[in-house]
């Protein structure tokens, strides 16, 4: 990458050139949107350590060990992820560090991509390390640095808090040259390190400390630490806010007096109470949890906050506006009434889906299927359906096992728990691990394409390649699942379905646990893209305008006017499900 | 446009498609251009799930010191909507007096394939009409001027020529924008340009 001062970036990509502006040695993260490409564009720093780990609590537990051990370290994660991550990052703050540690929450309001709406303020409160919470990528840069150098001085982790519109949008970051990598002297301390009662009790002592002096000197020079921001205007109406609602609240209240937090936890409570002072009207505008609210309160400051504004989804500057501005918002130049309806547009899987074979399967089947996170929690909608519940990482596999053990194994003959490769060995393997230890007779359907495909083709433990697309090595998931206990493992190329449905059927009448692995590379990585000349073409003649290879949803594959399926050659993948699907023999391998 | 009126220039663009139509490296290369014209600019993309084929929107947002990330209903000055149908979903962000700029191309969303919804017919013809005198509308297939160029993956470069004949900032900075944002993809600059120039004959 040219250095050039002045670059437009992503907030993920500027906590990424904080990281390496601050002087970071190690990162180690699991991928989860919106935090994915902070780790990603590490990967271009060369001096830096990076790695994908198997989930959010390895990465965390490797940023706590190469902190320990003297060196600046980073974990980034979705805000799911925290709960993963949870159980170190509550006694990382007991422990503190050495080199300076950070962990990084990417929330995400309006779940955008994401199967709940948690706000990851709270972590910071219950684990009792500060927070930060950036509003553009300039800040998210900034205020990485900063978080460095309170973790050192303060003896703890800190956590930067961020939100889709933040890691997501991009805007203009000055960048600067970058400090010298220091490994600070490690010495054996186990008062300090090791976490038993004995220890554990008098480094609780030092936690509640640290945060009353970190809420002290947030609140005794708030200008001075360049976190917080007082803009005092109107002594009629005062906000407080953080992160994207701060960008909204500038925008729609351009009168407001705005006092903007940027250390979020704890609160400089002596600075908010002048704030409030000065003001008639105090609001606090947040996204999700009434975070700031309750805490202000609990400081004996009237103010409103979510009897104004929702506890769901993002915010917005005409939200803002209309519940605290006498100013109309915008109107516009077209308006909806006049206009037809515009049918919703919902993801599908690509042309070339592997996953596409296997749920046409499954739907056939009509089993109950317990689902996991990934592109595949797409097959639960049409046209298949063929999903009847997915919680989080991991969960399908022990989900099924409860199908089993509520219904004394009379489930297990109609029930599939279906994970993805990299799912399965962030937290699916130990479920496994649970089912044969407790006699289950479930099936699971490992969904292998050799990659991390939801959040956008990362490598993974049984890829072969690690986050610099360097070789690694692989872990063989038949090997892992026989060493386990598994003793029924099958794999099948998910394209032909009518085998996979046949497999998936014997394994179902097993009263043992059975793996089933379809193993198809995505569709969308190089190894999983079909030859030019493998692509389907129609034989018109043939073709009945049945509509079946219509129905299964492939991108590549329209209907025509006369209700005969008409190819998309840019589009097709030479997957050859469609080839399989016809009864009539009108679609063959054959495309130019 | 002088250089001083430029550097006054706000402007709220939205480019309305589907994942897989470039809308996020047309969203960088409008970023770069607000930089080298000496401006405030933020570019608010949408990953993840949306991507699958899904409706993508990418808010450009530029002036001399710009807040709020998204464009809101009635405050866009532009509209580029990459496919038909995203035009008439994305419509009402368009401000009084804005310019929706359409592609013809028409990418039947799921619920239309399943026979569930009915892709609605004449939609230029319906936008021109609620547009009235508020706004004005401009359709064409920038698909067919793309393939013209060298691919279908051209289509953002297409739109981009199409709001450039509007926007009067001189070719040469749109130019320089393309050559930037394919940096390290060299190969790929002269195909890009063509389409970008087929873009700006369109709208003539």
């Amino acid at each position: 990458m040219g250095f050039s001062l002045k670059q437009i970036l992503l907030g993920n990509e500027a906590v990424a050139r904080g990281a390496y502006e601050a002087g970071v040695k190690v990162v180690s993260s699991y991928p989860g949107t919106p935090s994915t490409e902070i780790t990603e564009s590490i990967a271009q720093y060369d001096r830096i350590y990076c790695e994908w780990a198997t989930n959010e609590k390895v990465g965390a537990e490797v940023a706590i060990g190469a902190s320990i051990r003297g060196a600046r370290a980073m974990t980034c994660m979705k805000h799911v992820g925290v709960n993963v991550a949870a159980d170190p990052l509550f006694t990382a703050s007991y422990v503190g560090v050495n080199g300076g540690l950070v962990f990084i929450a990417a929330d995400d309001p309006g779940m955008h991509s994401s199967q709940n709406e948690q706000d990851s303020r709270n972590y910071a409160r219950a684990a009792k390390i500060p927070m930060l919470e950036p509003s553009d990528s300039q800040e998210c840069k900034d205020f990485l640095i900063k978080a460095y150098e309170i973790s050192e001085e303060y003896d703890t982790p800190v956590m930067l808090r961020l939100h889709t519109r933040v890691s997501h949008s991009r805007s203009i970051v000055e960048c600067e040259e970058p400090k010298d990598i220091i490994i600070r002297p490690y010495e054996k301390n186990i008062d300090k390190y090791v976490m038993m009662p004995g220890m554990a009790i008098k480094r609780h002592v030092f936690v509640e400390d640290r945060m009353l002096r970190l809420s002290a000197a947030s609140s005794a020079e708030p200008e001075k630490t360049g976190l917080h921001k007082m803009q005092f205007k109107s002594s009629e109406l005062g906000i407080i806010t953080a992160g994207a609602s701060y960008q909204y609240v500038s925008e729609a209240l351009p009168e407001a007096s705005v006092l903007k937090l940027g250390l979020i936890w704890p609160l400089p409570s002596s600075f908010i109470r002048e704030f409030a002072s000065k003001v008639k009207r105090l609001v606090i505008a947040e996204e999700l949890d009434p975070f700031l609210e309750t805490e202000i309160r609990a400081m004996g400051i009237a103010c409103e906050g979510k009897s104004l504004f929702t506890l769901q989804g993002e915010y917005s500057a005409s939200m803002i506006r209309s519940a605290l501005s006498d100013n109309p918002n915008p109107v516009s130049a077209i308006s909806a009434d006049s206009l037809p309806t515009a049918p919703g547009r919902p993801p599908v899987m690509c042309a070339g889906c592997p996953h596409k074979g296997l749920f046409l399967a499954l739907s056939r089947l009509k089993v109950q299927v317990t689902g996991d996170i990934g592109c595949y929690t797409l097959g639960a909608l049409p046209p298949t359906s063929a999903m009847d519940c997915c919680v989080c990482m991991g969960a399908s596999i022990g989900m099924a096992h409860g199908f089993d053990k509520a219904t004394d194994g009379e489930a297990s003959s109609n029930t599939v728990a279906i994970i993805g490769d990299s799912t399965f060995l962030h937290s699916g393997v130990t479920n496994l691990i649970n089912a044969v230890y407790n006699q289950s007779r479930i099936t699971v359907v490992i969904l292998d394409n050799s990659i991390t495909g939801m959040t956008g083709h990362q490598q993974n433990p049984s890829t072969g390649l690690n986050i610099r697309l360097c070789p690694a090595p692989a872990v063989n998931l038949e090997d892992l699942c026989r060493a386990v206990g598994v003793h029924s493992i099958r794999v099948v190329d998910p394209v032909d379905t009518s085998l996979c449905q046949k497999i998936i059927k014997e394994e179902l009448e097993k009263d043992c646990v059975s793996v089933v692995i379809t193993r198809r590379p995505c569709a969308l990585i190089p190894k999983g893209k079909g030859r030019k000349e493998d692509r389907t073409v129609v034989n018109y003649e043939k073709c009945k305008a049945c509509g079946q290879c219509i129905r299964m949803m492939c991108p590549a594959l329209t209907e025509g006017s006369d209700k005969k399926p008409v190819i998309d050659e840019a589009a097709c993948n030479s997957c050859g499900l469609c080839i399989n699907l016809c009864k009539f023999d009108a679609l063959t391998k054959g495309g130019m | 446009m002088t250089n001083a009126a430029l550097s006054k220039m706000e402007m709220n663009i939205v480019l309305a498609g589907v994942g897989g139509q470039g809308t996020l490296v047309a969203g960088k290369l409008l970023g770069i251009l607000a930089i080298h014209l000496g401006l405030d600019v933020k570019v608010s993309e949408v990953h993840g799930m949306s991507q699958r084929g899904g409706s993508v929107i990418t808010y450009v947002k530029i002036g001399r010191k710009v807040f709020s990330p998204i464009i809101e209903k009635g405050s866009a000055d532009y509209c580029l909507a990459f496919e038909e149908l995203e035009a008439l979903r994305w419509s009402g962000l368009l401000k009084q007096d804005g310019v929706l700029i359409v592609n013809s191309q028409k990418i039947k969303p799921l619920p239309v394939l399943m026979g569930k919804a009915v892709y609605p017919d004449h939609i230029e013809e319906s936008l021109t009409a609620a547009a009235g005198t508020n706004a004005s509308v401009k359709e064409f297939d920038a698909l067919t001027a793309a393939l013209s160029a060298g691919s279908s993956r051209t289509v953002n470069m297409v739109m981009l020529g199409a709001l450039s004949d509007q926007m009067t900032i001189p070719a040469e900075m749109w130019e320089k924008a393309i050559a930037e944002v394919f940096e390290g993809k060299e190969k790929l600059i002269p195909m890009n340009l063509k389409a970008f120039h087929a873009g700006r004959e369109l709208m003539r």
